[in-house]
């Protein structure tokens, strides 16, 4: 037995129990039920019912003191929820599966929680119920709420100990908050120094990031007008520069080359740790994007993008990927040039980017031969696509109707109504048709300026598809079909576009009486985007960029380490200067009455331990008679102070002044 | 190996820190803090929230680790201050025979502004007493020792600590007292007490001489008079306690010798007239004890019981440790 262990064992060697404060069990359940909560949503209805029926009956019986349910039922019930969770899951591992399990199994604990320990288990449980939280949000109201639990928690922990009854009322609470207060610079300077380590360490459970909508990796007709119902925000960006016009924001994203007559998918390329070539025409554009968790490894950039953030790599279609899905808050840096010249094709790409699904699509390719035919340059093609989309009867809708097997002759020659990607995917079918090397990118398109911010906020329902051609002497030129159909799409946004704006999220919406909310919404988007772009963005990368920042040049973990040594010491003496000059601010009488000691004891004259005030100062008195006025009534003065029932101001004041003029 | 470890620590610690007779402060100096058994889970648990952050690359997750580490952190500090500063006052105990358990009670003082929770004495590996110290004030603890041996109890290192406010890490100091309470020989022994001899001065009024016969007048009380003799009457009045005097014709005398024992060792000689005592003392006879080198004249009453059981717990003490 270590030796600051107790030995809590009755004489026979069993060990006693001990006790667990029925108040702190009551909180402790309070905390609980809170850091529960936000789960309620995922978690299975029985599951929540059945941990909020557990938490509230064991509060009954802490309350009533009345017997818990007998040992033998707990096994079988533990057994009976996991066999629940694992039919509602048809797993026990993954996240979902792991937050639903451990919810259960606090709740198994909650019925057999008798004593210290048992409470002390609980409080460990509830701090990894509060991380699981974290694991499906990390939103301020969240982190707000999740802040209030902890505070809860902490004084739940402080009161299990039946020694700790002392503190009655608020007063746990009380403690709990300023313990928390006092933690916050250690925690930050954890925060920004600690050596971050990308994750993950192993692999993640498939459900980890579950139920993230956005862009994929595949186009078929109708899946980014899905996208459209939805206002969840993308990535913000912040320009360093003057921004582009929204007509110039093409966000790139996945690029798309294969083509099975009904869906796009994208092909695997190899990616260079170095920015493909390219030709600037015209000026740079530098910005930042913070981007939402995609669970996606591409990162948008717009076209097209000359920089590399750190750990990313670009493959022939310019678009960037990173050796990690984006599973945090992740902000990087690219510049980019809107204007550009590319260089040539070779030979394995001009097949790939002219290759049609064997059969299909009859019309269009006569359409396209026909076109051929009478004009073969390249561009005349192009026009002529786009002068279909222009003077035809095409409309541009959030609803388009269903299309049949042949998807490009359905949507050209019989609904002819449409969202981006059916223009996009029917042009890129004319060109290749055509003989014109062709392919889709899709990605984002414009966005919302906050202009209390001064960021662009680009949400899912921005998605966007276009197309871009090959041409002998320009390389790849974007063509955007969506824009001759509904130019207002690409100049002013997607609500000035659509036919029918009314299904559109409310966010995406303009004007009207419910501006001022949009109005509001704009001012928290402000609020979220500062604490992404400061607090959540904050990982590996951007602690190195931080640091490299700083001056320090590039930065290892090693030198970071020493780095945060060095700033908790340094926090560590200025709060142990500031506690003791506390200290002695606090207590005048002790302070007068050690300077008094200490001039004596200089002169020889040393307090021995067992010496009172007043049989001290009669020594000195005795061997110093010329100090024995101010000596003793320093000492009786000091003798009522320290000992008295009350200190009066006026004789505290009093004994300072007299210990000032002392002079041994 | 961890035994031995921490029996090294200990005569190290009590080296450091000698026996006092005065209160003891506890300074920075003598203050130890470790985690306890939960603080090394707390660790461990701490140390999983660490790598759930990284695997998800969490960043709030990171701050809650992080937080729960500074809190931890900060409870150290708390842990410490909650003694620092604390005074302990030496244990008294009334005295017990030999055999029985002391009831030591110590003060604990606290003279700065703060009240200190949950504050415990430990005597070796008995169960701490805790106690909460309200500023400017004083709290204290009881703790049972058992009186192995007669002579001076010395308890040995008791230990101060404090688990507060987390139950993550104990502070703790220990304090070593001199002489802090008295242990009569252990009462045993067969023989009958020893024949009476006849009173020596007939009708004496002396200290040694007050009986319980005829009434002799009043005197003023004194520690150790039956209470059954102050004169409440007067007291009712509003006078001083005064005890009623009675005179014995001729009391038996009653001399519990050394010599009378045949028995070689020291310790049941002892026991055997410290069982003497006792039944002299509550047959209310008149006794004297006689020891080599220290004689007490007969008397009776529970001041002179109490010099007789301590002549025979500290007769010949000086060998013993």
């Amino acid at each position: 037995m270590t030796p600051w262990n107790h030995k809590n064992r009755s004489k026979s060697g069993q060990p006693l129990v001990e006790p667990l404060m029925p108040l702190a069990l009551i909180w402790l359940l309070i905390t609980l039920a809170l850091a529960v909560a936000p789960h309620a949503g995922e978690l299975p209805v029985w599951l929540t019912l059945l941990f909020y029926a557990v938490a509230g009956w064991r509060g009954v019986i802490a309350v009533r003191n009345q017997a818990l349910p007998p040992r033998w039922l707990l096994l079988p019930l533990a057994l009976l929820v996991g066999a629940g969770v694992l039919i509602e899951y048809r797993t026990l591992l993954g996240r979902d599966a792991g937050v639903a399990l451990l919810t259960a199994m606090t709740a198994c604990k909650l019925l057999e929680t008798r004593g210290l320990r048992d409470g002390v288990v609980l409080v460990f449980l509830g701090y990894l119920l509060v991380m699981s939280n974290l694991l499906y949000s990390q939103e301020i109201l969240m982190v707000a709420w999740l802040f209030a639990v902890v505070v809860v928690m902490l004084a739940a922990q402080t009161m299990i100990y039946r020694q700790h009854a002392g503190l009655t009322g608020f007063a746990p609470l009380r403690l709990a908050g300023k313990m928390l207060v006092q933690a916050i610079p250690v925690m930050l300077i954890l925060f920004v120094l600690f050596p971050r380590i990308p994750g993950p360490l192993w692999g993640l459970p498939k459900d980890a990031y579950q139920g993230r909508t956005g862009l994929s990796e595949e186009m078929s007709p109708g899946s980014v007008s899905e996208l459209s119902k939805s206002d969840e925000v993308a990535f913000r960006v912040r320009f360093m520069n003057s921004p582009p016009p929204l007509r110039q924001l093409y966000w790139r994203g996945p690029v798309l080359w294969n083509f099975d007559g009904r869906k796009w998918t994208r092909h695997e390329e190899l990616q260079a740790n170095t920015p493909v070539a390219f030709t600037p025409e015209g000026a740079v554009v530098e910005y930042a994007v913070i981007m939402e968790p995609s669970n996606r490894r591409w990162l948008l950039a717009l076209d097209l993008p000359a920089s590399l953030p750190p750990r990313t790599g670009m493959t022939p279609s310019f678009q960037l990927l990173r050796d990690q899905p984006v599973n945090e808050v992740y902000r990087y840096e690219v510049h980019s040039y809107p204007a550009y010249r590319t260089g040539e094709l070779t030979t394995l790409e001009r097949s790939r980017a002219l290759r049609l699904p064997g059969r299909g699509n009859p019309r269009a390719q006569e359409l396209a031969a026909e076109w051929r035919a009478r004009d073969p340059r390249p561009e005349a093609l192009v026009n002529a696509a786009l002068t279909l989309f222009r003077e035809q009867a095409f409309y541009y809708t959030l609803t388009p109707p269903l299309l049949g097997v042949n998807s490009v002759d359905d949507f050209l020659f019989r609904t002819r109504q449409g969202f981006c990607e059916h223009y996009a995917s029917a042009f890129v079918f004319l060109m290749r048709s055509a003989g014109v090397p062709a392919r889709i990118v899709t990605g984002y398109q414009g966005g919302e300026r906050n202009a209390m911010g001064d960021y662009l906020i680009v949400r899912q329902a921005d998605a966007h598809a276009w197309a871009e051609v090959w041409l002998p002497e320009r390389g790849w030129v974007r063509v955007d079909p969506t824009s001759a159909v509904a130019p207002n799409r690409i100049h002013e946004g997607l609500y000035a576009a659509v036919a029918d704006p009314g299904s559109l999220p409310f966010l995406m919406r303009r004007g009207g009486s419910s501006e001022w909310l949009r109005q509001l919404a704009l001012s928290w988007d402000l609020l979220n985007n500062s604490w992404n772009e400061w607090v959540l963005a904050y990982g590996p990368d951007r602690q190195k960029e931080l640091l490299s920042g700083l001056g320090f040049g590039p930065v290892d973990w090693g030198e970071m380490t020493i780095a945060m040594i060095v700033a908790l010491s340094g926090f560590g003496l200025i709060f142990t200067a500031l506690r003791w000059r506390r200290r002695f601010a606090r207590d005048p009488v002790a302070r007068s009455w050690q300077r008094f000691c200490a001039r004596l004891a200089r002169r020889g004259l040393a307090r021995g331990p067992h010496e009172g005030p007043l049989a001290f100062t009669e020594r000195v008195a005795m061997q110093r008679p010329e100090l024995a006025v101010p000596a003793q009534e320093i000492g009786k003065l000091y003798g009522a102070l320290r000992y008295g029932p009350v200190a009066p101001a006026a004789a505290v004041r009093r004994l300072q002044q007299l210990t000032r003029r002392f002079r041994a | 190996m961890l035994q031995n470890l921490r029996r090294r620590f200990e005569t190290w610690v009590v080296r450091r820190h000698p026996p006092a007779t005065d209160p003891v402060a506890l300074t920075r100096r003598r203050l130890y803090i470790l985690p306890t058994r939960y603080g090394y889970a707390f660790a461990a648990l701490l140390f999983l929230l660490f790598l759930w952050a990284v695997n998800y690359s969490n960043s709030m997750g990171f701050a809650f680790t992080f937080l729960l580490a500074a809190v931890a952190l900060n409870s150290m500090w708390r842990a410490h201050d909650n003694l620092l500063g604390l005074v302990i006052h030496p244990g008294v105990a009334e005295p017990v025979f030999a055999g029985q358990a002391a009831r030591f009670s110590y003060r604990l003082e606290q003279p700065g502004l703060d009240p200190r929770y949950g504050v415990a004495l430990q005597w070796r590996d008995g169960l701490p007493q805790y106690v909460d110290v309200p500023a400017q004030g004083s709290a204290t603890v009881m703790l049972t020792i058992p009186a192995e041996r007669r002579g001076w109890l010395q308890p040995g290192p008791i230990r101060v600590l404090t688990r507060f406010p987390l139950g993550l890490l104990q502070a703790w100091s220990w304090v070593t007292f001199e002489r802090s309470g008295l242990a009569y020989p252990r009462p045993r022994g067969r023989r009958p007490l020893p024949a009476s001899l006849p009173g020596g001065g007939g009708s004496s009024i002396g200290e040694q001489g007050l009986g319980s016969e005829d009434y002799a007048g009043f005197r003023s009380y004194a520690p150790g008079d039956s209470p059954r003799r102050i004169a409440w009457k007067a007291v009712t009045r509003g006078g001083p306690l005064l005890v009623k005097r009675f005179t014995d014709q001729a009391r038996p005398e009653l001399w519990l010798d050394w010599r009378l024992l045949g028995i070689d060792n020291v310790e049941p000689r002892l026991e055997q007239l410290c069982q003497w005592v006792l039944q002299a003392d509550g047959a209310g006879l008149q006794y004297g004890l006689w020891l080599p080198g220290r004689q007490i004249p007969p008397a009776s009453g529970a001041v002179h019981r109490r010099r007789c059981l301590e002549a025979l717990a500290l007769f010949r003490y000086e060998g013993q440790r």
